[in-house]
């Protein structure tokens, strides 16, 4: 992940080079240039880290849409970040299904083993976000875990501590 | 990646037959297995035989609904004078079910084959498979599929994409998924006009589940009669249908049975029940949406379209939530209304306030502030966000509260009347 645009430094474009072939090959898909905004939002998540003003900013630009209306879409899907997120992004499952099987105990232990100390507060050294979100759609695995893009299944409070260890030294 | 169960031996694995087998998982693989010779089939089939067949075959829509499939895909316009399309529906996001993540997670050459059959049913020449954006391994497994279908060759001129979501529950409703994929906020849209007139950018679409596709290449290669033949109850629900088992049973899993089979052996039988020393109280068997079942209800349920209606619930999605007798029903329905709470789209009055108000009012009761008249004013708001709305997501957080408190009175009353310990934070 590279550093966060600041107002201080000089806008740097998302949609150059590789990412911008990357968005040519999508656009392809649709009959028009506005559908490819989901496709194009999480290229920028996946560039920058989340998603920022400047950014939208930059991607209606590209797709021919108003920037209020990219912003629109972004507030509406709970997978862009709007705001910066830790290195590691911690998504635990806490829908009806994963309660029964104890799913608050699995939170709780994220919470005690990161440094991240409140649920969607990030760590002050920046490593870790931990968020509570509902039905990762995998209840049958209770309790599963989505770290960054990997989803893990079965997580009891127990595997916690091995979990974070692995994330924490950058293993996978 | 592990696969907990094998087959039980009263299981019928058609859609799951390979689940667990990850050869399966290869183009080469699928094609050992007989693989694509029902899309071969259809090559040499018209549309319209193609439909007759799968009308034949009495199979209806596994997303929720119901809907005759068959049926649905002779809605498309037989005379082509707009470009057609097709839209798979991936964005399986119902508390309960995580059947279709197992299909593409396993075979996901199964519903490539599925969704080749179904565009050339309707003629359409673009399919859009919109995939939840948490299932991130799914969507890896069809993209690689995918690559290795078009190298192979075997989906000539069809163009098939894959589209990754972004969080929201709301789009697996048909036409918020419509909207998502142009590029929009998943509203659900009014209808008429219905996809098949106006679909995704306003073109004839058909939209289907997963499950559904899964099961069209079986069809074609085995007949209608075969498919239709696999009843045990009523002759209008046929084939196979995965069920997904979870919440608190011994073996949570996908498992694939006959339409007509006995909710008890599947719960008991297949899932090995409740744990040790528990007993069964309530089960939802058709994911959050549907009513909530009580014992007696759950053990006499056959698992088909009219076998749940008769109970006073639906089929749904398959997704069977089990709740032993620890469970705090009015917690746990509680956390069901802050889950459509949180996801509805706002776009509607009755759902935008109605979820969110009927959360508070649980919540309050839980937290042993609840007001004598809270259950009427319950029911009363409930029944303002049932049939009132664009999509049916209003309703679906009605369902489990009416039901909830039909069922389960008792518990919401030990909480009115201070007789249980308040267990959320006032």
């Amino acid at each position: 992940m590279s550093a966060h645009p600041t107002a201080a430094r000089e806008y740097q474009p998302v949609f150059l080079g590789k990412t911008r072939e990357q968005l040519d090959t999508i656009l392809k898909r649709y009959p028009n240039k506005q559908a490819a905004l989901l496709p194009a939002l999480w290229l920028v998540q996946e560039a920058r880290g989340w998603i920022s003003d400047r950014n939208m900013a930059e991607v209606a630009e590209v797709l021919a849409l108003t920037p209020a209306y990219v912003k629109g879409v972004v507030t509406f899907y709970t997978m862009y970040h709007q705001h910066p997120v830790g290195r590691n992004f911690v998504q635990v499952c806490t829908t009806s299904p994963c309660n029964l099987c104890g799913a608050e105990g699995v939170v709780k232990a994220f919470l005690e083993h990161t440094s991240a100390r409140d649920l969607g507060a990030t760590s002050p050294d920046g490593s870790w976000t931990v968020i509570e979100v509902e039905c990762l759609g995998a209840c049958g695995f209770a309790t599963p875990v989505l770290i960054n893009d990997d989803f893990i299944e079965s997580v009891t409070p127990e595997k916690v501590p091995e979990l974070v260890r692995k994330y924490r030294e950058g293993r996978r | 990646m592990g696969y907990p169960h094998k087959p039980h031996p009263k299981e019928t694995a058609v859609l799951s037959k390979h689940f667990g087998d990850a050869e399966a998982r290869s183009y080469k693989g699928w094609v050992k297995r007989g693989g694509y010779e029902a899309w071969k089939q259809a090559q040499a089939m018209t549309p319209a035989a193609i439909i007759e067949e799968l009308k034949n075959s009495g199979l209806r829509g596994r997303g929720g609904a119901g809907f005759p499939t068959g049926l649905k895909w002779s809605f498309m316009p037989k005379e082509k004078k707009k470009p057609h399309y097709l839209c798979v529906n991936a964005d399986e996001s119902e508390p309960g079910t995580f059947k279709d993540r197992e299909i593409m997670r396993w075979t996901p050459h199964q519903l490539l084959e599925g969704t080749a059959i179904a565009m050339r049913a309707i003629q359409a020449e673009v399919g859009y498979i919109y995939v939840r954006g948490e299932f991130t391994e799914p969507f890896a497994i069809m993209a690689q599929a995918l690559d290795e279908a078009y190298k192979a060759g075997i989906l000539g001129d069809l163009k098939i994409y894959l589209v990754r979501g972004a969080g929201a529950y709301i789009c697996g409703e048909e036409t918020a998924l419509m909207n998502s994929i142009e590029g929009k906020r998943g509203n659900p849209r009014i209808k008429p006009p219905f996809p098949a007139a106006a679909g995704v950018f306003g073109l004839p679409t058909t939209i289907n589940n997963v499950e559904t596709l899964a099961a069209v290449p079986h069809i074609l290669k085995n007949g209608a009669a075969w498919y239709k033949a696999m009843c045990l109850s009523n002759p209008k629900s046929t084939g196979t249908k995965l069920f997904s088992v979870c919440g608190q049973v011994q073996k949570p899993g996908n498992y694939e049975v006959t339409m007509g089979f006995p909710l008890k052996d599947l719960i008991y039988g297949m899932a090995g029940g409740v744990p040790r020393g528990r007993t069964l109280k309530a089960c939802i068997p058709g994911g959050s949406s549907v009513p909530i079942l009580n014992r007696e209800e759950t053990e006499s349920c056959l698992l088909d379209y009219e076998g749940c209606v008769e109970k006073g619930t639906m089929l749904g999605s398959g997704g069977v939530i089990v709740f032993d007798d620890s469970a705090d029903m009015v917690y746990q329905i509680m956390r069901l209304a802050r889950f459509y709470a949180h996801e509805s789209c706002a776009q509607c009055t009755q759902c935008r306030e109605g979820t969110a108000w009927t959360t508070k009012i649980l919540q309050r009761i839980l937290a042993g502030q609840g007001k004598s008249t809270d259950l009427d004013l319950l029911l009363d708001l409930s029944e303002n966000m049932t049939g009132k709305t664009i999509c049916v997501l209003s309703d679906s957080c009605a369902a489990p509260v009416v039901s909830g408190i039909k069922k389960f009175r008792g518990e919401f009353e030990e909480y009115l009347a201070g007789r249980r310990r308040p267990v959320v934070a006032a």
